[in-house]
């Protein structure tokens, strides 16, 4: 049984829908990953996931329970760790998570094995004592991530994990998180707007404008993409492109940043190919460089929507600020 | 409702509030040395202004005169200055929750499987301890202004003090529940803080058909300092300017603290 099911879930604010109709089921267990533009509606739709934000129509179920109508039975069975800290800087990390288990009504013989266990795993023991203000950026997420684990929890959501942190923190909070799922089989679910990161998830769903456009697992969502990805620059993209559109009948797509992305079947044996053709034609395009790529999120984010995140993320920023006078639905809370 | 879990997060929060309190050291030295700075600057510079006043006569010497032989406006300010800390410091703590909101800790207690009304409860509760704490810290300067008390007085006085901060914390989170960022706290502090403090008595006696008198009336901390004072300061002494009997001061307190309570913890449940 699904330990996550959402049905036609609808969250609008004023005129604009913010998610619009979605549906999907997480399995226990899984690593699954929300992934879009910022303001495709990832965070409204894990703030309604956490009985943070009420629907404003459809259904969804966490842990057994419905989270319009059992709010408290689902916050107990959750974990949450938000895109912004979320902890006391003024108490110890240790006090932090004391007020937490008090708050969840974790039993004090329970807290003291549980928060000894936690604070070693995430290498916090030594600065459990000392005021959270002094933490660095990744100290305080490896304690919030402590912190959403105290109460046992079946699910731990994670909005933006890693958003704002250094690459090696990040590598070291994805550590964790691994982890977590290998060992104790806890179901995980993250938004994040990073690619890269999606790739490490189970299953991946795709949104975009409020909706889920793609819902499959990283290698599936890939094989959308036909095959290979072959990007070239060229002294003409635009001749280039129909060149090669001619003799191979593919359909090469011309990025914002002057490269040509081409998807085939098999890369390696089209590219010699390539080359002939735009060397022997009759007015020649020069070549100045070649890549070879497995397909990845990214290529199917760009087939999926014709734009790239980045592209997604100005147009999606704008859009909230031209309805909310700078805010987006996610600050709203 | 699982009354149960219910009182435990209301427990929780009030624990978080007074742990803060106890563990901040530059707090608790703030919390007695504004005190101190107000009864030797303010009370020491009025006090020989009073002399001086008496001394020289007339109508201003008859007036001042008027408020008894041997008046210790040391004696007379020492209430007022309880009065202060405990409205400084509970409205102070109830309006810490906009902070909270803002540095997102907030999040972390709205989350927790339990219900707003606890986490209102809680709060009013913590910033009450702990504004009684520090006024109880206060008590024990009242041998160094020449006022003396018995423990029931003592503890009349804790509960006076308890009583004006669960006041004053219910009119905080209900201006804290309307606030979404810090920026208009300085407002607040000017025309709802500083006024009432000044209106209170807490400073000067409020004599019988002033204009001052009169608002005095609409203000909780008037009836807080005035019980307080009575307690403090010998009957004769009181005679000339108190509001009403400590019995009734009491009601009216028990009465402003329902008027702020049920809309505070109301507006704060149903914010999202």
């Amino acid at each position: 049984m699904p330990v996550i099911e959402v049905s036609e879930l609808s969250r609008d604010f004023g005129d604009f829908t913010a998610v619009d109709a979605v549906s999907f089921a997480v399995e226990k267990g899984e690593l699954f990953g929300f992934l879009g533009p910022n303001g495709a509606g990832k965070t409204t739709t894990i703030s309604m996931l956490c009985t943070l934000l009420k629907l404003t129509s459809g259904s969804a179920r966490v842990a057994g329970h419905d989270v319009a109508r059992e709010r408290d039975a689902v916050r107990k069975s959750i974990g949450l760790i938000f895109q912004d800290p979320t902890l006391d800087e003024r108490l110890t990390g240790l006090q932090n998570l004391k007020f937490h288990a008090m708050l969840y009504g974790v039993t004090r013989e329970e807290f003291a094995v549980r928060s000894a266990e936690l604070l070693e795993m995430v290498e916090l023991t030594d600065k459990a004592r000392e005021n959270v203000r002094s933490y660095s950026g990744g100290m305080k997420r490896r304690l919030e991530i402590a912190r959403g684990l105290l109460h046992h929890p079946e699910v731990l959501f994670l909005d933006e994990p890693t958003i704002g942190l250094d690459p090696q923190t990040r590598a070291h909070i994805w550590d964790y998180l691994l982890e977590l799922r290998q060992d104790k089989g806890l179901t995980l679910f993250l938004t994040t707007h990073s690619m890269d990161e999606a790739e490490n998830c189970d299953r991946i769903a795709i949104m975009d404008h409020g909706k889920i456009i793609a819902l499959d697992t990283p290698d599936r969502l890939k094989e959308m993409v036909g095959g290979d990805v072959v990007t070239l620059e060229t002294a003409d993209n635009a001749r280039a492109a129909t060149l090669l559109a001619e003799a191979f009948g593919v359909s090469p797509q011309v990025t914002q940043s002057g490269t040509l992305i081409i998807e085939t079947a098999e890369g390696a044996r089209f590219i010699p190919h390539a080359m002939t053709t735009l060397s022997n034609a009759p007015e020649p395009v020069e070549v100045f460089s070649v890549s070879l790529q497995r397909p990845t999120i990214e290529n199917v984010f760009i087939k999926l929507t014709g734009r790239t995140i980045r592209e997604s993320e100005s147009t999606g920023a704008e859009r909230m600020r031209a309805r909310h006078g700078g805010m987006g639905p996610g600050r709203r809370r | 409702m699982d009354l149960r879990k219910e009182f435990l997060g209301a427990y929780t929060v009030w624990y978080r509030e007074v742990l803060r309190f106890f563990t901040d050291k530059s707090r608790i030295f703030g919390a007695i040395a504004q005190p101190v700075l107000f009864l030797v600057v303010l009370g020491g510079g009025i006090s020989s202004a009073i002399k001086g006043v008496m001394a020289s006569g007339g109508p201003l010497g008859a007036a001042a005169s008027g408020l008894g032989g041997g008046f210790n406006y040391l004696a007379f300010l020492f209430p007022g200055i309880l009065g202060m800390s405990v409205l400084f410091t509970s409205i102070m703590s109830a309006i810490s929750i906009v902070w909270d909101r803002e540095f997102g800790f907030l999040k972390e207690v709205l989350v927790a499987p339990v219900s707003r009304t606890s986490v209102a409860i809680g709060k009013i509760a913590g910033g009450s301890t702990v504004a009684m704490a520090q006024g109880a810290l206060i008590l024990l300067l009242a041998p160094l202004v020449g006022v003396k008390f018995g423990i029931l007085q003592g503890v009349e006085l804790l509960l006076i003090m308890l009583l004006l901060a669960a006041v004053m914390s219910s009119l905080g989170l209900l201006i804290a529940s309307r606030q979404k960022t810090m920026e208009g706290f300085q407002v607040i502090m000017q025309f709802v803080i500083m006024p009432m403090l000044f209106l209170s008595g807490a400073f000067f006696p409020l004599t019988k058909g002033s204009w001052v008198t009169l608002i005095a009336r609409f203000i909780p901390v008037t009836y807080g300092v005035d019980a307080l004072r009575q307690i403090m300061l010998p009957a004769s002494v009181m005679a000339n300017f108190r509001i009403a009997p400590v019995e009734v001061e009491v009601l009216v307190l028990a009465g402003f603290f329902v008027v702020f309570l049920v809309p505070a913890v109301a507006l704060f449940s149903k914010q999202d």
